[in-house]
């Protein structure tokens, strides 16, 4: 037999938000604020579309890879974030929503993802630049999110974070050996690091003042750090590795501070909205490879829905 | 565009770390039937040797306590203190036990 037990929507919110602030994960099942719920489903799903989308500059450079052990290597990593797309959907589904309809928010617009993919992938430098930097940015994003306080979010974090860091060193592998390489080459490495720097720094997202879902992100503990400190983490930590092999950081207000930190100029927000807003290189291209692709696999769902039938 | 739950049913995935070590969740996957389930666990959660067992479940047969109901479920097991080693005296000295 079993008990109901009636309790008043303040004492659920007190509830909830006494597991927040003593560091208990919040599970599918337990009561939750709309805000919170709908909070997590779009930043969920955004992240999971980032993901599956986030496959495509690099598809682009499976047939064209210098060597057979670069091609396994791509190849790997791309199977990856497609595993990671799936970690996330899944993760979302536990919200009550399906992935049929998150794919065809996607579809519609209505979902976004990040806008960095929104960039071309023009040479198999670019393949270093997205693997250090986009990779890099997206575990220093991610390693804070694995303190997330919604229990299947987390989970997901901590068994991609795991994964992500073979994405970033096989990038720098791929800028250093460049840099070692003959004048062209070097010169490869360095044009894709200056057009992938500023959008790798506009994944952390707006300023947190500009950011209009920070407070509540912030108070319910679904974000831990705020957009301007993880981004200034990336950077702190990313000039020194791009010294190292001696490239240079398309920054010319850049300088050191005692403390270790950097002072860099302020990102270009103008673009960043505008490619946010849909009319960055490649959105259009990006949604409409997904839209047809999905579609085109449509007989196949219709055929394996008749066979799991039987 | 319509939108047709056309993916699959929902399924459970659990992992074996190590022969002798207990199953433990893993996250779940879509799939039309079980050995469809059981590829795709091992794509999505295995490729790095994490695992010398797999199990999957379809997460519709999978039987669970709401939390709602938790206090009153596990409520048996709080009046049986006996049960537990340190429930009882011992006198000075004893030794292996």
């Amino acid at each position: 037999m079993m008990k109901t037990v009636l309790t008043s929507p303040e004492e659920l919110l007190k509830e909830f938000e006494e597991k927040i602030n003593s560091e208990q994960k919040i599970e599918p099942l337990d009561w939750m604020p709309e805000e919170y719920r709908n909070h997590l489903i779009r930043q969920i799903s955004q992240h999971a579309h980032s993901e599956v989308i986030g496959m495509q500059p690099e598809g682009n450079w499976i047939t064209r890879a210098p060597s057979l052990r670069s091609k396994k290597i791509l190849l790997a990593k791309i199977q990856d974030e497609g595993g990671h797309g799936l970690y996330l959907y899944s993760a979302a589904e536990t919200l009550g929503v399906s992935r049929d309809q998150f794919i065809q928010w996607l579809h519609k617009g209505k979902a976004k993802y990040a806008s960095v993919f929104n960039y071309p992938a023009l040479t198999w430098a670019d393949m270093g630049a997205i693997g250090w930097l986009v990779d890099g940015a997206a575990i220093t994003n991610q390693v804070s999110l694995q303190r997330t306080s919604y229990g299947p979010y987390s989970r997901a974090m901590v068994r991609i974070c795991k994964e992500e860091s073979f994405h970033q060193r096989q990038g720098y592998e791929i800028m250093w050996k460049m840099m070692q390489g003959t004048k062209d080459q070097q010169e490869m490495a360095q044009d894709a690091l200056n057009r992938w720097w500023w959008p790798s720094l506009m994944m952390f997202g707006p300023h947190d003042g500009d950011s209009p879902q920070s407070a509540n992100a912030m108070k319910w503990k679904i974000k831990r750090e705020t957009n301007d400190n993880l981004r200034d983490k990336f950077i702190n930590k990313t000039i020194p590795q791009a010294e190292l092999i001696g490239l240079k950081i398309p920054d010319s207000k850049l300088e050191l501070q005692e403390d270790g930190t950097y002072i860099h100029s302020d990102i270009n927000w103008e673009e960043f909205w505008k490619v946010v807003n849909g009319d960055g290189p490649c959105n259009e291209q990006r949604l409409e490879h997904h839209i047809k692709f999905h579609n085109e696999g449509e007989w196949v769902r219709e055929a394996a829905i008749k066979s799991g039938l039987k | 565009m319509k939108n047709k739950d056309n993916q699959g049913e929902l399924w459970e995935v659990f992992i074996q770390s190590k022969a002798g070590q207990p199953y433990k969740h893993a996250g779940s996957v879509h799939a039309y039937d079980r050995e469809m389930a059981i590829d795709n666990a091992r794509d999505a959660y295995t490729r790095r040797g994490e695992g010398t067992g797999l199990w999957v479940v379809k997460s519709k047969e999978i039987v669970a306590v709401t939390p709602n109901e938790e206090g009153y479920f596990f409520d048996p097991a709080n009046d049986k203190v006996y049960r537990h080693p340190t429930f009882y005296e011992m006198p000075e000295g004893v030794k292996q036990m």
